[in-house]
């Protein structure tokens, strides 16, 4: 249980997929213009993650490890999420209309998000490390537990950027700075911040 | 005719690089750049990777069913990352580790699917070749000289040779470990942006 939670909290603030493997930022630079879009965003992207990761764990443990077939993951992993990602869809249109509303545009875009394949990735990696490691997935739980925190840290940070960049609307920046060199830099600082957590003993 | 293939190669060097005007494949550019040798290798297989699957889309592209047509594209890109993986796994075991996930990551590298939909579904498959090489050249150098500064200054090594000497060290020089360190690969990015929107007017924001 303890296990749980260190990964948890690891994998929001400590391994941020934003800001320590720069996981997603092609989405993240481009719909962080406003807070209320970025929530929806981040909503869909723990969204995802908490399924097709913990799928694809099962993939991985169940089906290709006994097998030795290891070396076809990225095709059945990237196929995994595109078709997980458009079950989703179907679905959420089909029973909640008002969260489709919201979400609905966002969930294409999911589908090559790297957080998302990044997240499965690792979970492959950390599969082989040692159990005490607090970074380790030695079970199904533990993969659900890196899964909602990969993205509820994701969800943080573009919240957060948002937010800044809803400020720096008013800002006067220099002309060639202007949009998304000054997002750059904006990412940066808040990745420094973020480097505070990884002193952190968890 | 020639002057358009000609473009197709060029243009996305500098005028409409990838990486600092199309904000494509920036999460792998930023990962792998605190050192030259990463860079480079990552550059040439995103190279090599997006040039193949421009050429493979552009021949399929009458024959593939426009609705599935994203599936399609992100199957013939896994399995071409799969053999670059495997290939860099047998004859640069070292470098592949310190990719480490990024190799796979090519999957969802918006460059790719940004060219293949934007390019190699309209064009032939020659013209296609030239842009997959052009743009895959284009992120290449973008991931050179931020793994430039950031080695060159964080280490003081290039390509993993020591090149500030010792006599510097000696008289009080100390390397910058802010460089090697995640964020300062964004302020870099930031920067070359910079560099390169005041040199192209045309392309800043109101």
């Amino acid at each position: 249980m303890e296990h749980f939670f260190s990964l948890l909290v690891r994998s929001i603030f400590v391994d941020n997929m934003i800001f320590a493997f720069f996981l997603g930022m092609c989405s993240f630079l481009a719909v962080s213009k406003n807070v209320k879009t970025a929530l929806g965003l981040g909503a869909a992207v723990i969204f995802v993650q908490l399924i097709t990761l913990p799928v694809n764990y099962l993939l991985q443990t169940k089906v290709l490890a006994p097998l030795g077939l290891e070396f076809l993951s990225f095709i059945l992993f990237i196929a995994v999420i595109a078709g997980i990602v458009q079950l989703v869809e179907m679905v959420v249109e089909k029973f909640s209309p008002s969260l489709y509303a919201s979400l609905g545009i966002f969930l294409p875009l999911i589908a090559v998000n790297c957080a998302i394949m990044g997240g499965s990735l690792f979970m492959q990696q950390r599969i082989v490390m040692d159990p005490a490691d607090t970074q380790a997935i030695a079970c199904f739980g533990d993969s659900v537990a890196f899964a909602l925190g990969s993205g509820i840290g994701w969800a943080l940070a573009i919240v957060c950027l948002a937010a800044i960049r809803e400020k720096l609307e008013y800002a006067d920046v220099p002309k060639p700075l202007k949009g998304v060199g000054i997002t750059f830099i904006t990412v940066g600082l808040m990745a420094l911040a973020f480097q505070c957590f990884s002193g952190i003993a968890i | 005719m020639a002057n358009k293939k000609n473009e197709a190669l060029k243009q996305p060097l500098w005028v409409n690089n990838p990486v600092v005007v199309q904000i494509l494949g920036i999460c792998s550019a930023l990962a792998v750049t605190s050192q030259m040798k990463p860079a480079i290798v990552m550059g040439l297989s995103v190279t090599v990777i997006v040039a193949m699957s421009n050429v493979i889309i552009s021949l399929l592209r009458n024959t593939i069913p426009n609705r599935i047509r994203i599936i399609v594209q992100l199957v013939v890109v896994a399995a071409l990352v799969t053999i670059v993986s495997e290939i860099l796994k047998a004859f640069a075991y070292d470098v592949s580790v310190q990719l480490s996930v990024y190799i796979g990551l090519i999957i969802t590298n918006c460059i790719l699917m940004g060219r293949l939909e934007a390019f190699a579904m309209q064009n032939g498959p020659w013209e296609s070749l030239l842009d997959g090489i052009g743009n895959g050249l284009g992120y290449a150098a973008i991931l050179i000289v931020v793994a430039f500064v950031r080695e060159l200054f964080g280490s003081g090594k290039l390509l993993g040779y020591q090149v500030i000497p010792q006599w510097c060290y000696d008289h009080g020089y100390l390397n910058n470990g802010f460089m090697i360190m995640a964020p300062m690969a964004l302020i870099l990015v930031g920067c070359v942006i910079w560099i390169h929107r005041s040199k192209n007017k045309d392309l800043q924001e109101k």
